[in-house]
């Protein structure tokens, strides 16, 4: 199949197509479901565990990241710890150190993140260093302009080389799904990535509007299910910014139960990229054990 | 001494073809003044059947020809209807003048309904401004086989009911006027040289109360006009028998046949079809 | 695994009274025959106690749209639109109330009566408020003129959104209205009633007139009516044809359906199936345009109805006011009888049945989503409209195969194309013989959206400009 641009081209071109206005209306009705009292809580322990709480900002320091890693470590009361911590590839090395023993993940991005424009030989070593550095897991960009161009080979070929260099780091593809434009685009993408052996696919760096929207994430569920049944190969899914709210978070685990069900409703299957959201799952956790609403005063900024 | 006329036998016009009835049958047409004009064909129920048979046969074809093509159709049998303009106001009777001024509404009434081919969907059918992501249109398409019971009036009346029921795409099965059919044989004889494909329309002559209800009662016509039933004893029993397959009905009517007629003996026999699709890249 | 936990809608929030009269002349009155009792489809629980009205009751309804007729006909277009908006504000205001009120009556979820029906009902009155003082330029002429008494007898699916769609255009073109609620489902008829004494309404320009068969036949026989519409089952409309033949009454039929839901190998498989499920099982397939035979093209079959019955498999089926219910209750004995009846026979004629694990609550009238494959053109299920959530799968080679299995039925009310080809989507649409075909979606509704049937599915259309010839003397 990748034999050739021609031939991954052919295959992916031969996907089943997805109806834009069907696909956003589908994600709409689940975003519909009303998740109250034992379920809530339920969903909110699962969500927590499956944050990949992320800083990647210019003006991220060590301190900035070790402060992180405590919250990853102990969200607070009784809440369960997140499932990593993202970061960009030089912090690496205090992530792990502050992570080290706690079950915590590191996760680095790499590859040239966000615009992933830069060779090849760069996007490896910079893969290359974070593993040396001790992350764990691998969030690397897909080269969009390749994809738009219509050069499948291309993406392909830097996912495969990617991989390699994670060695045994779990390896996440983000496609930028904002920049693809069509669910089309990201239905191929999808398949590309996991054809090339991604471990994960995910939405988005957060660097680009629309990012994590739920039908984007729907069509990429779609895409992990079927997957799945082709090869018996399961892939992971991450959607990455612009998930604030614990409203959305349900909302996205609603998704994952009612398309791929239990199989992915857990965080070796399902993360959530984020960065805020963390503080309102642990809110909206204190509501329902308190039973009255929580103030942002009581919980930390990290 | 002068030379004895070759005349004409007036048969039924059903799928393009002249046939007799199939039931032998005959019955004699006067002048309003009582003279002998003619052995017309009598009708059976089963040339209704073949009618029908034949209307649904011309109905793909018909409905599917683009209304550009069915508006010259519709004019050239105003030409055609034209060139024996002599000949229908002899048929149609009741004085030179009156019946040449008939003939001419006729032909124009021809022309008037030949135009509405390509812009009865423009006037009918509309854009829907639906409050989602959708292209939704809505347009009228033709029902499907129509029975006609004609008025009295025997040319202009007949073009007025059989013109709006085919431009639009129908096929239809026409009871002529049953004391003044001659003038819808000749028809079919126009009809049969203006590139109508046939059993687009086709004429049964007889009686209307014997073949009416066969057209009412058959289940393979969508629509009915009783324009030209008279007794309303018949006309309620035809509409009773059209409700069996929900048959669109025109209910009996004396309009003044010289007016406009506007757009609602088309509409009548039109369906409109909406069609939605999602808009979304 | 990921439970929902309940998440009930309150039904505090109506507030359903023991018994209910009719509503005829601005006021409720009590009606001369015996009360029926509705119940709720779920729980088979008794709602209320609602009044029927007899021949004589009918008639001073019919009297009393009659009088009204006078006055709102001659009110500027402009005041009437007033009185429709007003109606409208109103729904809005009460939705919450009307959808859980509609639910408890009715069966389905709250979901749909929350999210679609109600919605529905408020932009159908706005949809036609507008139109109120704007008739001449609908394109019936200058001057288009009310036809007078509308007598309206509507069906249990939809309840208040088929009164909407009979009262809205009714009342806009200046006809005044007697409409007949469902036998089963009469209560948000009765508050809509209420809805008219809070607007204002003039006294007799709604009258709601509740009962049985006999009620509706009254309503449908009265002399003074001068317009019939009807929205129910073919037979039932055959049957109203033949009562007003003979008479000047206009009528509009709205009748059953066997919908054709095509796709093809190419299709968008995802919202194909999405719309599949959207088809057969919304409103628990109590639909006249339900897409109940679906087919297949042939080279996708396997993979298509793998991916439908996992899908089958998430639908939620149980308490209708449970926000997360997809799927509610039957909604009468009657008509469980009915389904169960034609599943049976699809059985017995040798198609196979298929139906995801569900458990299905003791009390009330229930069946589960049902799947039935290997099903012949000539099967019951295949031909005659069961108006549950029962899907029949039927297969084809080419695109000519599936126009012509689609229109080999006598109904034609709605047909689903599914294809990312758009030449093939207009070419099938073109020659599909159905008032309304969906392209790559179904079961979609809108106000300003023509809809009605072709052959044995009825005539007339309701909803757009169209809709308003219905109501107009033309």
């Amino acid at each position: 199949m990748a034999s050739s641009n021609a031939t991954l081209r052919a295959f992916l071109h031969g996907l089943p197509g997805v109806d834009r206005v069907g696909a956003d209306q589908r994600a709409a009705m689940l975003g519909t479901r009303s998740i109250k009292t034992t379920a809530k809580a339920k969903a909110i322990d699962l969500a927590v565990s499956m944050v990949d709480l992320t800083t990647l900002e210019g003006a991220d320091t060590p301190g900035k990241v070790r402060a992180l890693c405590t919250k990853a470590m102990h969200p607070g009361a009784g809440a369960p710890r997140v499932a990593a911590v993202c970061v960009y590839p030089d912090l690496v090395h205090v992530a792990a150190e502050a992570l080290k023993g706690s079950g915590v993940k590191v996760a680095s991005v790499a590859t040239a993140f966000p615009s992933g424009r830069s060779s090849l030989e760069v996007k490896v070593a910079d893969t290359a260093l974070a593993v040396a550095a001790g992350a764990d897991e691998v969030d690397m960009v897909i080269d969009r302009g390749a994809f738009l161009a219509g050069d499948y080979l291309k993406v392909f070929e830097e996912i495969v080389a990617v991989k390699a260099a994670c060695g045994a780091a779990h390896l996440k593809v983000i496609l930028e799904t904002g920049e693809l434009a069509t669910y089309d685009n990201v239905r191929r993408a999808s398949w590309l990535a996991m054809l090339a052996g991604a471990d994960f696919i995910k939405t988005s760096t957060g660097k680009v509007q629309p990012a994590a929207t739920l039908p984007v994430t729907l069509v990429m569920l779609e895409a992990v299910r079927d997957y799945r049944d082709e090869t018996g190969i399961q892939v992971g899914v991450k959607p990455a910014g612009g998930i604030r709210t614990t409203k959305d978070a349900i909302k996205m685990l609603v998704l994952v139960n009612e398309t791929v069900g239990d199989d992915w409703l857990t965080p070796d299957w399902f993360r959530l990229g984020a960065s805020t959201l963390l503080n309102d799952l642990l809110m909206q956790r204190e509501k329902l054990t308190t039973g009255r609403y929580a103030g942002p005063d009581y919980f930390t900024l990290d | 001494m002068s030379r004895l006329s070759v005349r004409k036998t007036y048969k039924l016009f059903i799928g393009g073809a002249f046939p007799r009835s199939e039931s032998g049958r005959s019955y004699v047409v006067t002048s309003p003044k009582g003279d002998f004009l003619a052995n017309a064909a009598r009708a059976s129920r089963k040339d209704v059947r073949d009618a029908v048979s034949a209307a649904r046969k011309a109905f793909p074809g018909w409905s599917g020809a683009t209304p550009y093509n069915r508006g010259q159709i519709l004019y050239r049998i105003a030409e055609m209807l034209e060139g024996r303009r002599a000949q229908f106001a002899e048929e149609v009777g009741g004085g030179k003048k009156p019946a040449l001024e008939a003939v001419d509404a006729a032909v124009d009434r021809l022309v008037w309904y030949a135009g509405w081919a390509d812009k009865i969907a423009s006037v009918y059918g509309t854009p829907n401004p639906v409050a989602g992501p959708y292209l939704n249109l809505s347009t009228p398409e033709p029902t499907g086989v129509v029975g006609v019971v004609a008025p009295a009036d025997p040319l202009l009346g007949l073009i007025s009911v059989v013109a709006p029921v085919i431009v639009t795409g129908n096929t239809c099965v026409v009871v002529a006027a049953e004391r003044a059919p001659l003038p819808a044989i000749t028809l079919g004889e126009v009809l049969a040289t203006s590139d109508l494909p046939g059993g687009v329309v086709n004429i049964l002559t007889g009686h209307q109360a014997e073949l009416a209800p066969w057209l009412a009662s058959h289940m393979d016509v969508n629509g009915l006009d009783l324009t030209g039933v008279t007794d309303p004893e018949l006309a309620l029993a035809c509409e009773q028998a059209a409700a069996e397959n929900l048959k669109r009905v025109l209910r009996p009517v004396t309009p003044d046949w010289s007016a406009e007629p506007g757009i609602e003996r088309m509409t009548r026999f039109l369906e409109t079809k909406t069609v939605w699709h999602p808009a979304g890249i | 695994m990921f439970e929902y936990a309940p998440a009930p809608e309150s039904r505090d929030i109506v507030d359903i009274k023991p018994s209910y009269g009719l509503f005829v002349n601005g006021e409720f009155v009590d009606g001369g025959g015996p009360g029926l009792k509705t119940v709720n489809p779920a729980t088979e629980e008794p709602l209320a106690e609602v009044a029927t009205a007899t021949s004589d009751d009918v008639d001073r309804a019919v009297q009393a749209a009659r009088k009204a007729f006078g006055v709102w006909s001659a009110l500027p277009g402009a005041e009437r639109a007033k009185y429709l908006f007003r109606i409208a504000r109103i729904i809005q205001e009460r939705a919450r109330e009307l959808a859980v009120l509609e639910s408890l009556d009715n069966g389905k979820p709250i979901r749909e009566s929350r999210d679609v029906d109600l919605p529905l009902v408020a932009a159908h009155f706005f949809y036609y408020a507008g139109w109120a003082d704007k008739l001449r330029y609908a394109g019936f002429g200058d001057n288009p003129r009310p036809l007078g008494v509308a007598g309206q007898v509507i069906p249990w699916n939809f309840p208040l959104l088929m009164l909407a769609w009979k009262i809205a255009p009714a009342l806009a073109c200046g006809n005044t209205v007697v409409l007949k609620p469902a036998e089963t489902t009469p209560l948000t008829a009765l508050a809509f009633a209420e809805i008219c004494q809070q607007a204002d309404l003039p006294p007799g320009v709604v009258n709601i007139v509740t009962g049985a068969g006999d009620t509706g036949a009254a309503v449908v026989a009265h002399p003074d009516v001068d317009k019939v519409a009807f929205t129910g089952s073919t037979e039932v409309g055959r049957v109203i044809a033949r009562t007003v033949a003979g008479t000047n009454k206009k009528l509009t039929l709205e009748l059953g359906g066997k919908a054709a839901n095509i796709v093809f190998e190419d299709a968008p498989i995802d919202q194909a199936v999405e719309g599949i499920v959207n088809g057969i099982f919304f409103n628990q397939g109590h639909v006249c345009c339900a897409g109940s035979r679906l087919l297949v093209q042939e080279s996708i079959q396997e993979e298509l109805l793998d991916s439908l019955r996992r899908r089958m498999a998430t639908l939620r089926v149980g308490d209708p006011l449970d926000k997360n219910t997809d799927i509610g209750a039957i909604n009468s004995a009657e008509q469980l009888a009915k389904i169960r009846d034609l599943s049976a026979a699809g059985e017995s004629e040798g198609a196979e049945r298929w139906s995801p694990a569900c458990e299905l609550p003791q009390r009330g009238f229930w069946f589960p989503p049902t799947l039935f494959t290997g099903v012949a053109q000539s099967h019951r299920i295949a031909r005659e409209e069961i108006f549950g959530p029962v899907l029949s799968v039927l297969t084809f080679r080419t695109p000519a195969e599936a126009v012509e299995k689609a229109n080999n039925t006598p109904y034609g009310l709605s047909a689903g194309v599914w294809t990312e080809k758009g030449s093939r989507i207009l070419w099938m649409a073109d020659r599909l013989r159905a008032g309304v075909v969906w392209a790559n979606t179904f079961n979609k509704f809108d106000p300003a959206s023509p809809f009605g049937g072709y052959k044995e599915s009825g005539y007339g259309r309701e909803g757009g400009k169209i809709g308003l010839e219905a109501y107009l003397d033309v």
